[in-house]
């Protein structure tokens, strides 16, 4: 079995987000930037299965600019065995990367897509779902649990009130949830290997997609700030205080 | 134009998700259709019915759809598509679910988490973990919009009478089987929905210790429970619990915060609450920095004394 897992450079998620003051963006000139962390549980899924033997091939792919490398050399440090990087500056909506990504399925015709229910950036919740329409492959998103069944995959899903269990038939594309598992820290042997592993570069031309932006973006600015109210020195105080703000 | 707003219901009820998307569905156009899938449609159609300015309420019985199969669902509405400028959907993880697939299908951008309507084709959406809030515009000549129901407030006027009319799924050919619900039964509020949550965080200790110590304060308060990443991670409580930018965003009118330290993502969910309290032995917490009132103390001694103080 193959598996591809796209995944994405995004700011690292223990740092501040700044917004531009001119209300054009989020500040990511000089920040950290990693792989979005849904995707990392992607990658450490598939490299699960290969580990126990289901999974013969894991090809990484991202879409962003040159320095979207550096994630994908981490993906193939955790275990991804050759990586594709679709190099582009702009910042393409979710139905042109799944369109992309789309194109790339079609080329490697893995068995299973993996992939992060969400980017961490743009929050959107919306790429795996979109290529599994585009593609016609059934989708199983948010998943906690994922289990190889013969010619079909038991993936337990995180859903309003609980859990489901649903059976899809290969390929597939699955989209992960905070739960599936714990990425590992890849060792530094297998840092010194991933920079031997190979790693092609295309351009998104290449594909023949339309990339065409569908919204634009008016203006970014700050949430409203909450201001800290005041402590209280005991639950007598706290509660007389819920009383006057009209709460109990 | 005319704007579909997909229900969302527990097969007797209409959730309180639904009347908020119906209000951000008004800011868009004054003809609204509501389509009432699943199970129990005949209970729950009446109740969408009687909201004043719907004008139709469609309905759809499947076992697919009361699975809530995504491809299933997205097929459904894709066939009455037609009809509409846009299509507004609650932003809930079934909603989240299904809702790239119509804007797939139309070949549309997705809007996603829409918490303002700026104008039919202007929205303002949180990104970066609601720490930075976007407002885009669109070019698609259709909608399809997942709407943030903490944004809205759900809607009210009733002494509509829409008429309600039956239409039938499509056929779809799946390839997805539905296995098995587990779904979390209790007596209390839905967090999405109640006016008061209690929440606890890493700081329990133990699945036993989140019970035993939340329980009460949520009883005595008729408060749903709510959890952080950290103690759902742990095993103290179950994943529906979890508060934040990945589990569920929340805005009550009272959110207590006990053993919670205030990371990035749990604030996410639920900063946007009427009145938070923080309950934390450690000064420095950054709960305290998004709190009305904080208490410096122990969980331990606290809950006991407030339980007490509030008689």
């Amino acid at each position: 079995m193959k598996i591809l897992v796209p995944v994405k450079r995004v700011l690292d998620y223990n740092v501040k987000v700044r917004v531009k003051s001119d209300q054009s963006g989020v500040d990511l000139a000089n920040v950290k930037m990693a792989m979005n962390p849904f995707d990392e549980i992607a990658v450490e899924e598939a490299v699960r299965l290969k580990e126990k033997g289901t999974v013969t091939e894991i090809v990484a792919v991202s879409i962003g600019v040159a320095q979207a490398e550096a994630v994908l050399r981490t993906a193939l440090a955790m275990g991804a065995d050759r990586a594709l990087l679709i190099q582009t500056d702009e910042d393409l909506e979710p139905l042109a990367v799944a369109k992309l990504l789309k194109a790339v399925a079609e080329e490697e015709k893995p068995d299973l897509i993996i992939m992060g229910k969400q980017a961490i950036d743009g929050d959107n919740n919306a790429t795996g779902q979109i290529l599994s329409t585009l593609l016609d492959w059934p989708q199983a998103t948010f998943a906690s649990k994922v289990e190889v069944s013969g010619s079909e995959l038991l993936v337990t899903r995180e859903v309003d009130g609980g859990l489901q269990t649903l059976g899809v038939a290969l390929p597939a594309v699955v989209t992960t949830d905070l739960r599936l598992n714990e990425p590992r820290y890849a060792s530094l042997p297998n840092i010194m290997k991933a920079k031997k592993k190979p790693l092609d570069t295309k351009a998104v031309a290449d594909y023949g997609v339309d990339i065409a932006p569908r919204l634009s973006v008016l203006k970014v600015t700050e949430p409203a700030k909450r201001s800290a109210g005041i402590k209280v020195d005991s639950a007598e105080a706290l509660v007389a205080n819920l009383k006057t703000a009209g709460v109990l | 134009m005319a704007v579909l707003v997909i229900a969302d219901h527990d097969g007797a009820h209409l959730r309180d998700t639904t009347l908020k998307t119906l209000s951000a569905a008004q800011g868009l156009s004054g003809d609204i259709d509501v389509l009432v899938y699943g199970e129990g449609v005949s209970a729950v159609a009446p109740q969408a019915a009687s909201f004043a300015g719907v004008r139709k309420v469609l309905t759809a019985e499947s076992p697919e759809l009361k699975a809530d199969i995504a491809e299933a669902v997205s097929a459904l509405i894709l066939s009455l598509a037609d009809n509409y400028e846009a299509i507004a959907i609650p932003a809930t993880a079934s909603g989240k679910n299904f809702a790239p697939r119509i804007a797939a299908k139309l070949d549309v951008s997705l809007i996603s988490d829409v918490i303002d309507v700026v104008s039919a084709d202007t929205f303002t959406r949180p990104i970066y973990a609601g720490n930075a809030l976007e407002t885009i515009k669109t070019s698609d000549a259709k909608k399809v919009l997942t709407v943030r129901p903490t944004a809205f407030k759900a809607v009210t006027a009733t002494g509509g009478s829409a008429s309600v009319e039956a239409v039938s799924a499509p056929a779809v050919a799946l390839k997805t089987r539905f296995v098995s619900d587990e779904k979390v039964t209790s007596d209390r509020p839905e967090l999405g929905a109640a006016k008061v949550i209690v929440s606890g965080g890493r700081a329990l200790g133990s699945a036993e210790e989140f019970t035993s110590v939340l329980e009460p304060l949520a009883d005595k308060l008729g408060a749903a429970i709510g959890a952080s990443r950290a103690a759902v991670d742990a095993g103290y409580a179950p994943n529906d619990y979890q508060v934040g930018q990945t589990g569920k965003v929340v805005a009550p009118d009272l959110y207590i915060a006990v053993g919670i330290s205030g990371a990035i993502q749990h604030l996410a969910g639920m900063k946007d609450s009427k009145v938070i309290v923080a309950i934390n032995k450690d000064p420095e917490a950054p709960i305290f920095q998004v709190a009305d009132f904080g208490l410096v103390a122990d969980y331990k001694t606290a809950l006991p004394d407030l339980l007490k103080a509030l008689g």
